[in-house]
Order: C-alpha cells, then structure tokens, then sequence
C-alpha cells in the first residue's frame, strides 16, 4: 500500500464515521417508549392502530374544521360524536401530558407546537403550588408563537 | 435504454418489497437481513475499494492545474489552481470537497451559427450542490432514530428543517431542496442529445433510486402514515443488535429497501466518489515536480550497466583472436 500513513488513518475515519449509531449506542439500554394509557376510558376517538399513526393529522384537521369553519363535532368511524378539542377533550382521558405526549413526543424527538398556545393540564403528582407556578410562568412566558 | 432499464430496476425493487413483505409478510427478511447484509456490502466494500486504490502506485504528478505554476519569483502564481504545497493540496481539496471547485468552473459550449461558444453554466453546480448539501443534512436528521437521548444538534438540525411549519407533521425544506435537485439532475441528462447519449443505466440508477428512497419517506412522513414510535424502536433495536421487526406498513418496507439497495449499490457504482474524491491523484497531489525529485515508480530497478571493460573481459579470447586492439586502461590500477 501506498501512503499507508494518509490513507490508513483515512479508512479509520471513515469506519468511526459510517458506524456512529452503533458504537455511540455501544452497552446503553435501548429503551421503550411506554405512555400512561387512561384506565377508566376504553376507547379512544378511533382505533389504537389509527390515533398512534394519525393522531397529528386528525388534530391539524380538527384545528382547521374549528377555526376555520366553526364545527365543533366530529363524527368517528363508529358514528359516534366527538367534541373537537385538544385541552377539554383529548386531555380529559390523557390527562397528563408528561406521562402520555411527552413519552413519545420526547423518544422520537418531535417537537408538536400545540402547547404554544394551548394549556396542559395540571400535572397531578408532585408538588401542586410549584407546578402550577411553573406552569403559569410557562403559559406567560411563551408567546403564541404560531397561529396557523 | 439506460433510464428505462434504471426505471424498471427501481419499479421492481418497489414490487419485491410489496409482494414480499405486503402479501408474503417476510417482515424479518426485508426488515433485518436485507439492512444488515447491506451496511455490510457497504462497510466492507468501501474500505476494500480504499485499500485496492491505495495499492495503485501514482509515479507521476498528475495533477490537473488550471493555473500559473510556481515558477519565476516576479510571475505571479495561483494557489489553487496549481498547488505547490501540501497546504495549498489541502485547502484545494478542502474546497473541492466542501464547494465542489471544479463544477463551478463548468462551461457549456454552443454552436451559434459556424462558432463554437463557451458560456458560463453554473446551474450543474447549483444542483449538485443544493442535492448534496440537502441529503448530507438528512442523512444527520435521520440521527434522530438511532440515538436516544437525541443530542440537542440533531434536534436543532431538525427544527431549522421543519422552520416553516408547513403541515403537520412540518414539512422538511431539504426534502422540497432534494426532490427539485434530483429533477434537475435528471432532467439534465434527459435535455441535452449529448449528455443523453454518454449517460448510461448507472447514471440513472444512483438518481432513480435516491428518487424512491426521498420519495417513500416524504409519503411515510405525510401521507401513507407509520408509527413513528415502532419505528424508532426497530432503528434502536437494529443498533443495539436486537432488532425485531416492526409491525407497520409496507411503506416503511420500501423505504428501508432502497436504502439498503444504495448502501449495497454503493462499492459498485460511481457513488464511491465520496472516497474516491480522496484517491485523485489530479487533485490530491503538489504540483512541484519542477523542483522536486520523486520517487520514481515503485517498478523502476536500476538498469544492468556493462561497461567496456566488462565486455571485454567477456569476449578477451575472441578480441585477441582477431586482433583487436586491447583497452589496457582496464587492467591499470587505480
């Protein structure tokens, strides 16, 4: 081989490069995504399969339906009618927005805008005077930052 | 016929994976042999194709230089264009690599009426760097599936990416950039009679199939949805080397397919320019041959001389024969 010292280091660097996602994940546990599913509610609006796959969509819709056109009633798959809102009707059952959106939202590294100008609910556990300090200073402190 | 046989080629990769993990459910096949198998044509290809050129003796400065060598004191020379240090090597590659120099200075000739012009032509350059640029910046995007915690740069990376919020889940700029890229490309090669007759199925290929791998995951990200959580867990699982196939359209399938497809495609095809840029020898070398004596090629061996005195110590006997004259000078002590 010739410039065994040029290229040597440079097939290194090129394995090191093309590898990361294994030795960068080297020995850590791979960990599992698991939200706080509600106990006491059965069905979502749609099926588990649909809401994990299209739950965005169904919501970017249901923003448009609301805001656009003044329909507040979605009517699911089974006929059944549902009031289109994320803070009174989804949070009802997921009540918590760190143990249920967060989980995932978090372990895919998704970044949703709709706490922009929506407010979570309070987060139960804990301390109850600080988290709704905090959640206050949180709602003031972030501008609306999109309304689209 | 190139961009056809390349056209067929990348449709049946598509009915493969949909009669094979669609109807004959061979999930595991397609979700874990066919990706590890591939990143190891890719691994072990690339660096074979690394140690194959570096046994490539290079005896000459064969640099391409396309300006003022080093020369005269008071004759102005260029740097980049004609190297004479290695500094000057690296900051030309540097650009090369970084820049793509040499597409810059690309020209189109016309015949207009009985001349022949040169004009500038940048828009080559513009569309393979707008193509590289946008699929190296995806390339770390898709970071995000195999890290976890994902590190605050890939998540800036994406959320600069997805600035416009166009849609939901945001629409990505660098997939808009790569798609109206690798038209350009294409269509370049389809426009131009001349470019069309020396472009063959190889050409074509490397661009259908980087067409079906942005294509399948724009439609997995906003219109034949996955689950993106199952998802991730299979990439993790993959890393981690416990990969279980994920339960989740065919979509997904036809995805990861053209990627393993271009790993394994990759060793073979002109797509090892990635290293082979390094390899050069018009580009990576100083063009200091007037000043320097190389090492000549690695073949060269000194030539057996023979003196006269040699040959007539050979051929004494026959010499003195025929009564030649003798060279006594090779018998005097030195």
């Amino acid at each position: 081989m010739h410039d065994a010292g040029k290229v040597i280091p440079g097939i290194i660097a090129f394995v090191v490069l093309v590898t990361v996602p294994f030795w960068t994940n080297f020995g850590k546990a791979a960990p599992k995504p698991q939200p706080e599913i509600p106990k006491e509610y059965k069905k979502c609006v749609e099926s588990r399969d649909f809401m994990r796959r299209e739950h965005m969509k169904l919501l970017r819709k249901w923003r448009y339906d609301v805001v656009r056109n003044n329909m507040r009633i979605y009517i699911n798959s089974e006929g059944r009618p549902i009031n289109m809102s994320l803070q009174n009707e989804c949070m009802r059952c997921h009540s918590s927005k760190k143990k249920f959106c967060d989980v995932c939202h978090d372990y895919v590294s998704a970044h949703p805008y709709c706490w922009n100008c929506h407010i979570p609910p309070e987060e139960k556990k804990g301390w109850a005077t600080k988290e709704v300090k905090s959640l206050t200073e949180e709602a003031s402190s972030k501008q609306p930052a999109s309304h689209h | 016929m190139g961009a056809v046989f390349a056209l067929v080629t990348v449709l049946a990769f598509v009915i493969v994976v949909y009669v094979g993990v669609g109807v004959a459910g061979l999930k595991s096949l397609f979700g874990i042999v066919v990706p590890y198998a591939a990143f190891l044509v890719f691994l072990i290809g690339m660096v074979y194709r690394m140690i194959d050129w570096a046994k490539v003796p290079v005896p000459f400065r064969i640099v391409t230089t396309c300006g003022q060598q080093k020369s005269l004191r008071w004759i102005k020379r260029s740097r980049l264009e004609s190297p004479y240090t290695n500094f000057e090597v690296v900051l030309r590659m540097l650009l090369e690599v970084f820049a793509f120099r040499s597409l810059f200075r690309n020209l189109k000739a016309e015949l207009k009426g009985p001349n022949l012009v040169y004009g500038s032509y940048k828009w080559l350059w513009l569309g393979a760097i707008a193509f590289h640029y946008a699929f190296f910046t995806i390339l770390l995007r898709h970071l995000r599936f195999f890290t976890y915690p994902v590190p605050e740069s890939i998540q800036i990376i994406d959320q600069i990416d997805s600035f416009f919020h166009i849609g939901l889940p945001h629409l990505y700029m660098t997939d808009v950039v790569i798609l109206a890229a690798l038209t350009f490309l294409f269509l370049r090669r389809l426009a131009d009679p001349r470019l069309r007759y020396i472009s063959l199925a190889s050409d074509y290929l490397p661009l259908f199939m980087i067409y079906g791998l942005v294509i399948s995951g724009v439609l997995m990200r906003h219109f034949f949805k996955v689950d993106v959580t199952q998802v991730k867990e299979f990439t993790m699982g993959l890393v981690h080397f416990k990969p279980k196939a994920p339960d989740v359209g065919v979509i997904f399938y036809i995805h990861l397919f053209f990627i393993s497809a271009l790993m394994a495609y990759f060793p073979f095809s002109k797509l090892v320019h990635m290293v082979g840029v390094f390899f050069s020898p018009t580009r990576n070398l100083a063009n200091n041959s007037r000043a320097v004596r190389h090492e000549p090629a690695p073949w060269w061996k000194k030539p057996k001389f023979k003196t006269y005195c040699e040959w007539q110590e050979e051929f004494k006997e026959q010499l003195i024969e025929s009564g030649q004259p003798i060279d006594e000078d090779c018998y005097k002590k030195k």
